[in-house]
């Protein structure tokens, strides 16, 4: 059985349909790349697997580690194990981020059944997934992505990844306005949390994000359904063809 | 028992005038005569509405010193010198005080028989134009706080003053305070309104600051009423040249409170920075209103008003700026933000700016909204529940107002004692008697949906 899976999804906003019926099998310890051009589901598909609102599925089911994912609350899906990295992560002013990860753990273990993590425990969590993405900032006295640079706020995504520790990750665009250091820091951070026990979603427009976390599949999702799948080679074709070869393969095909 | 209305008319048939400050009760008087407490179409006051309590059966309260500090509000790591008006009156055990600085605190009543000519200086120099609830105040009030800063003093402890209600009988209360800062001095005011029970009160409390030439005065209030008592608050201020306030207050609970601000800058320099925050839930009711006269060039007034309402609560923003026609380099802000937890609470925000010279920098802004979804969903999605992620998001809007509290410990304080209202609790301080011992008092509120 698959860790996740995705069964002809479709999925509007307001009138407007957006996802058109997308499948997809994620397994354990796999890292699947989704590409394809802007506005044709991408980051609709990771927002509805969290749970946002915004969307209304109307048709088909996402199946996690063997339970119907559509039917759980926002903050239970987490709890499961379901973890978003957004492509524009929210300032919350006067909520510092150590406040914010000790909140969000211990409501997750409370989920679990877990006793909460005492201040040294979680102090000392902290300070070693800070590592994971070079972070140095004493985070006690930051609000959470209050004043953050572009590079700052998807370093601290991968820092609440690590600090979470999910099974399945959808990353949006995690290396959209990112310079090359902060590139390379988030990605090598990515590949540190790479496991055989969890599974990592990577949403991207750019090959040069897989030469850092190299996927195990490529995705390309085109008007709301994943229309083509690879292996990491098929980032390079589309890289250099561009996606107009997407097109005129599938209006070949409807011919 | 008589109404309030009823008493206030006999009492001002036949008012016991205080020597020094005759004048001005007799106009006070002549004035609430005349005018009685109905405002018309009067922009200032339109939505204010006390008239349950003035109708209502209030007794005014006598001078009674049971008060054996019940409330312990002590303040963690900030050492403050303490004045207590319990029911409208100063407490005996801090009647007149004067120090070797030349710093006068304690009772108003007992300054205007010790020191008349000072008392008399300033009494009522502070506003320009008469209202009813002033006048009222003016002619009939029980007692209050005075207090006197020489020039060049720097009082690096906070003076705090307590004003509790705690009365078996329902009570109309009117406090007259007067604070004098001198040229070059500093001084930092936390100031409390408390009430010990649940029944009933109307309190009528006017404070009156005179800021002289580049002294700084600092603020803070904190309003934690009963939901069945009224409160007009008056403050109104007079700054010299060069003279600078921070004003502070955060509404935490109250039937129905007015806070009433009237800042005058009369002269050139003066820094006006004044914020309020107000978490409203049931029926209660807030207005804030604030009047910041430039009167001369290169003055400076920041407002920032913040609120959450819920449940069938109310609240206005009155704000009023008037730049004066010789007030060239004006540079003044208004911001009103609010957020409604529900359909039926409503606010009313009306900033205004009143200009009369081109050479200004002014702006104003009002918004009222709900809860951000995308920051209720990026919350949520690391597993935070709904109600706890609502109540850091409407912490994080409040926040921004703490955050103008220039002393750190009575920034935490207070920021601990919004996560309590936000949370549901009961807003009191970790030592104070209300935790345990009184069991008749019950607030019900709770302010966070779910």
């Amino acid at each position: 059985m698959s860790l996740l899976s995705i069964r002809n999804l479709h999925a509007s906003i307001g009138d407007k349909e957006i996802l058109k019926g997308v499948n997809l099998e994620i397994n354990k310890g796999e890292v699947h790349s989704i590409m394809g051009p802007n506005g044709n589901g991408k980051s609709t598909l990771a927002a509805v697997i969290a749970g946002n609102s915004k969307f209304t599925v109307t048709q088909g089911e996402v199946i996690f580690k063997g339970k119907n994912l559509l039917d759980m609350p926002i903050d239970v899906r987490a709890a499961e194990g379901i973890f978003l990295g957004f492509q524009y992560p929210v300032e919350i002013p006067g909520v510092s981020i150590s406040n914010f990860m000790r909140t969000a753990i211990n409501e997750q273990r409370k989920y679990r059944g877990l006793d909460p993590l005492s201040a040294s425990e979680f102090l000392k969590l902290m300070e070693e997934k800070k590592k994971v993405v070079e972070m140095t900032a004493k985070l006690a006295n930051r609000s959470v992505n209050e004043g953050f640079s572009g590079g700052e706020k998807k370093k601290n995504e991968i820092f609440q990844m690590a600090m979470l520790d999910p099974i399945m990750s959808f990353l949006d665009e995690t290396d959209s306005g990112l310079d090359i250091d902060a590139l390379r820091i988030v990605a090598n951070g990515v590949n540190k949390l790479r496991s055989s026990e969890n599974a990592i979603v990577v949403i991207t427009h750019y090959q040069r994000l897989l030469d850092y976390i190299v996927p195990d599949f490529v995705h390309v999702l085109y008007e709301g359904k994943i229309v083509k799948s690879g292996t990491k080679e098929l980032a390079l074709e589309l890289e250099s063809k561009g996606y107009e070869w997407i097109r005129e393969e599938l209006e070949s095909k409807q011919k | 028992m008589e109404n309030t209305l009823n008493y206030i008319d006999s009492a001002l048939q036949n008012p016991s005038c205080i020597t020094h400050i005759k004048e001005q009760q007799e106009t006070a008087c002549n004035y609430l005569k005349e005018h009685g407490f109905s405002f018309g179409k009067n922009e200032v006051w339109r939505g204010v509405d006390f008239s349950s309590f003035l109708n209502d059966n209030l007794q005014t309260p006598i001078v009674n010193d049971s008060y054996n500090n019940e409330f312990k509000c002590n303040i963690p790591n900030l050492d403050t010198d303490r004045l207590t008006l319990f029911n409208g009156y100063i407490s005996v055990s801090n009647n007149l005080i004067e120090n070797k600085q030349g710093i006068i605190m304690g009772s108003i009543k007992a300054a205007l028989s010790k020191y008349p000519e000072l008392v008399k200086k300033y009494f009522g120099s502070c506003y320009k134009n008469e209202n009813s609830f002033l006048a009222c105040n003016t002619a009939l009030f029980s007692d209050g706080f005075f207090i006197y800063i020489p020039d060049n003093v720097f009082i690096d402890k906070p003076i705090q003053i307590l004003d509790v209600i705690k009365s078996q009988t329902p009570l109309f209360l009117q406090t007259r305070n007067l604070i004098y800062v001198g040229k070059n001095s500093r001084v930092t005011l936390i100031h409390c309104d408390d009430s010990y029970n649940e029944n009933r009160s109307f309190s009528n409390n006017v404070t009156e600051i005179f800021i002289d030439e580049d002294a700084h005065v600092e603020h803070y209030k904190m309003q934690n009423m009963n939901n069945n008592s009224g409160l007009i608050n008056h403050n109104y201020i007079a700054m010299q040249r060069g003279a600078s306030l921070l004003s502070n207050s955060i509404s935490l609970n109250g039937g129905n409170i007015r806070n009433h601000n009237e800042v005058r800058m009369l002269g050139e320099h003066c820094e006006t920075q004044m914020h309020g925050l107000y978490l409203m839930d049931k029926e209660q009711r807030i207005d804030n209103y604030v009047y910041v006269e430039h009167a001369f060039p290169n003055c400076t007034s920041n407002e920032l008003f913040k609120g959450i309402l819920d449940d069938s609560s109310r609240a206005a923003f009155n704000g009023h700026v008037l730049v004066c026609e010789h007030a060239s380099k004006t540079d003044a802000v208004q911001s009103n933000k609010n957020i409604l937890l529900t359909d039926k609470a409503i606010v009313d925000s009306k900033p205004f700016l009143e200009i009369y010279n081109d050479d200004v920098k002014c702006s104003h802004g009002s918004t009222i909204g709900q809860l951000d979804e995308t920051a209720l969903f990026y919350i949520r999605s690391r597993g935070i529940s709904e109600r706890t992620a609502k109540t850091l998001l409407m912490y994080a809007f409040c926040d921004e107002v703490i955050q103008k509290i220039e002393i750190k410990a009575l920034a935490d304080r207070l920021s601990d004692m919004v996560k309590k209202r936000l949370h549901g609790e009961l807003t009191v301080c970790d030592e104070c008697a209300l935790h345990c011992s009184v069991p008749e008092c019950k607030f019900e509120i709770d302010i966070t949906k779910v």
